[in-house]
Parts: structure tokens; sequence; C-alpha cells
């Protein structure tokens, strides 16, 4: 299909689209309106299960069931992506020079590494008081590591990031929630069900299973943004690929 | 006028649609493929916007003493933000290797097969 061409069938599919887009919101509630049904629903159970954040309360009480897909989807993307950045037969790895940082630089970031690890710990353990919870910090938590590399250099951050052990932690945290899940069916309750004590409101220890499937989260996207970071940064840093086609090697 | 913030979701939709169709560059078509997705999140949040509400977390205020936004569409995009992130991280693995196996990283100079 020629340029021309493949641009026409495109304008005439996004027209389409956009037609039928337009005739749909003008159907939708007003925005900003009063009208939320589910939203209002949502939080009155948030509030009747003691969970002071409705997000952490839909997210890992009641709709835990879909989170669990979610989790299996970024399970899945971080085996994927573990598997297709391997290091194949042609290429080589070859250990990274030591690199000079401005002092500038590793004192700032030495300095935030601590306190990025703390806060994001923090986000994790408060994800069912304020906003936060396990995705969020887990992400903080995984970037803190990284601030090492800018620091010092790869070989620091090699010293602290055993990716072995960050697999099985992704793997843990996956298992985790499955089997905190699969608590509940010793109860005589349902797959997922909250079955623990709803705790005092706003308190560390409220919400019953939000806090613990908040963690199984926090480590899996921790562990799992660490490895992911891993396998790129091996590509760009370590491995190069065989003699035959360094030539050419420019994309 | 009311019906903007789901327009401007539309808008964004299209042009991601736009730029993947259109790319002559697979990272630039996982970076489209973004922008389309950052759409649904733009869609979501303002289906549950309310006039003066706030964040939908009661450790600071007290229950039922202030509106507060749709805390579902919330989880919704919290959720897909952090998968979009692995996802995209997958589909950049798959460029590393379509760049390495086949030298170029142009959608349209990919048509042989190569075992």
């Amino acid at each position: 299909m020629s340029m021309r061409l493949r641009l026409w069938v495109l304008a005439a599919g996004m027209l389409g689209t956009a037609t039928l887009f337009v005739l749909a919101c003008v159907e939708l509630p007003v925005f900003g309106g009063t009208w939320h049904p589910y939203g209002d629903r949502a939080v009155h159970a948030a509030l009747a299960r003691h969970t002071a954040n409705t997000i952490a309360s839909v997210n890992f009480d009641q709709r835990a069931l879909d989170t669990l897909g979610e989790e299996s989807i970024l399970f899945g993307s971080v085996l994927g992506t573990v598997v297709l950045l391997r290091q194949t037969r042609d290429e080589q790895r070859l250990p990274p020079e030591p690199a000079r940082v401005a002092p500038p630089v590793r004192r700032y970031a030495l300095i935030a590494l601590p306190v990025t690890l703390l806060i994001g710990l923090y986000v994790v353990a408060h994800g069912q008081l304020s906003p936060g919870g396990g995705f969020q910090g887990g992400v903080v938590v995984a970037t803190s590591l990284h601030l090492l590399y800018i620091a010092i250099d790869y070989r620091a951050l090699e010293r602290i990031r055993p990716v072995g052990l960050y697999e099985v932690a992704d793997a843990a945290g996956e298992a985790g929630y499955l089997l905190l899940g699969a608590a509940a069916l010793l109860t005589g309750a349902a797959f997922l069900t909250n079955f623990l004590p709803y705790g005092t409101f706003n308190t560390l220890s409220s919400g019953g299973t939000v806090p613990l499937l908040n963690a199984a989260i926090g480590v899996e996207v921790a562990a799992g943004i660490v490895v992911l970071l891993a396998r790129f940064l091996d590509q760009a840093v370590e491995i190069v690929s065989g003699p035959d086609d360094e030539a050419e090697d420019g994309t | 006028m009311s019906v903007l913030p789901y327009l401007c979701a539309g808008w964004l939709f299209l042009i991601g649609c736009y730029g993947l169709a259109t790319s002559r560059n697979l990272i630039h078509a996982v970076g489209c493929l973004a922008v389309c997705q950052s759409a649904t999140y733009v869609l979501l949040l303002a289906v549950g916007y309310r006039h003066g509400g706030t964040a939908p977390v009661f450790s600071d205020i007290a229950p039922g003493s202030r509106p507060v936004v749709d805390p579902v569409v919330q989880a919704l995009t919290l959720t897909d933000i952090v998968i979009g992130a692995t996802v995209t991280a997958l589909l950049l693995a798959l460029v590393i290797q379509i760049a390495k196996r086949h030298r170029t990283v142009d959608p349209d100079e990919l048509s042989e097969l190569r075992g």
C-alpha cells in the first residue's frame, strides 16, 4: 500500500472514530456533575471496612481479583522482557569501565538515596491511609536504588543489586498475593475476600487484608522495576555484539 | 463547554493513532502507543471528576464533610499507569531484538522473514 493510500484509509477511519466518539460524548453525564453511583458506593464500602484511602480499598478489597489480573500482566511483561533481553550466544559481556562523577552530583545523589528509599517504604506502608500504595511506592523504592548508578557508577549498583534475588522477590510478591487470596478460602469465604479484622479506622493496622495485599504488590513492583532496568542497563552498558556485526551497528 | 475534557481524550487517542500509522521508527511507535494510552487516563479522570470535589482519602477529612471525586476510575487509572510502563518496557525489549536481528527499526523494512 502506498503512503498516500494509507493516509486516506487512516483519515477515513479516524473521521469515523471521531464522529462516533463525539456522538458518545454528548450522551455522557455532564463533566464535574454530582451523579457518581459507583463512586458513592465505593466510598461507602471503604468506610464500612475501615480503609481511609478509598482507592486502596477499591484496588485491594472491592476489586482485588481484577488487581490480581493486572499484577499478573505486570509479572508477565517483566518475564517477557527478561527472556527477550538475555545475553545470546553471539554476544559477550564486558565489565563496565569505572566512570568519574562530578562531586556535586555524587553528593546530592547520595543524600537523596536514603531519603527516597524511606519515602518509598512509607508510601507502600501507608497505602491504605494516604494517597499512595504498593504500585507507586514500589516504583519509588526501585528508583532510589538506581540513584547509586548516578552517584557512583554501574559497578556500585551491581553490588547492591543481585538480579537473581530480585527475580525471586518479584515472584514472591505475586505468590504472596495469591496465597493471601487463598487464605480466605480456609476461613470459608470466597477467594480474595477481606477476612481479617478491620482494625481501628485511620491507623496502620486498619483495612484487614488491604495493607498485606498492598505490601505484596509493593514488593512485586519494586523488584519487577529493578529487574526491568537491570536488563535494559545490561544491554546498554555491558553486553556487546559479536565482532562480525559491529561494522553496521548504528541503529 | 462540558464535553471538552472528553473531546480532549478523544483527540489524544486519535493523534496517537495517527502517529502509530505514520511512524517510520518503532521506538517512536511505542511512544505513540503510550500517547493513545494516556487518552484513556484523561477520559477516566474526566468521567470521575466532580466540581468542588477533593481526593477520596479520609485520613485528614471527615467522611461526608466534602464531596469527593469518583475513586473507582482513579483506581483503574492508577493500575493502568504501572501496567502501561511495564508493557512499554516489554515492547522496547522487542524493538531492541528487532534492531539487533534486522539492523533496522523502520517497520516498513521489516517485510522479510528471517530465522
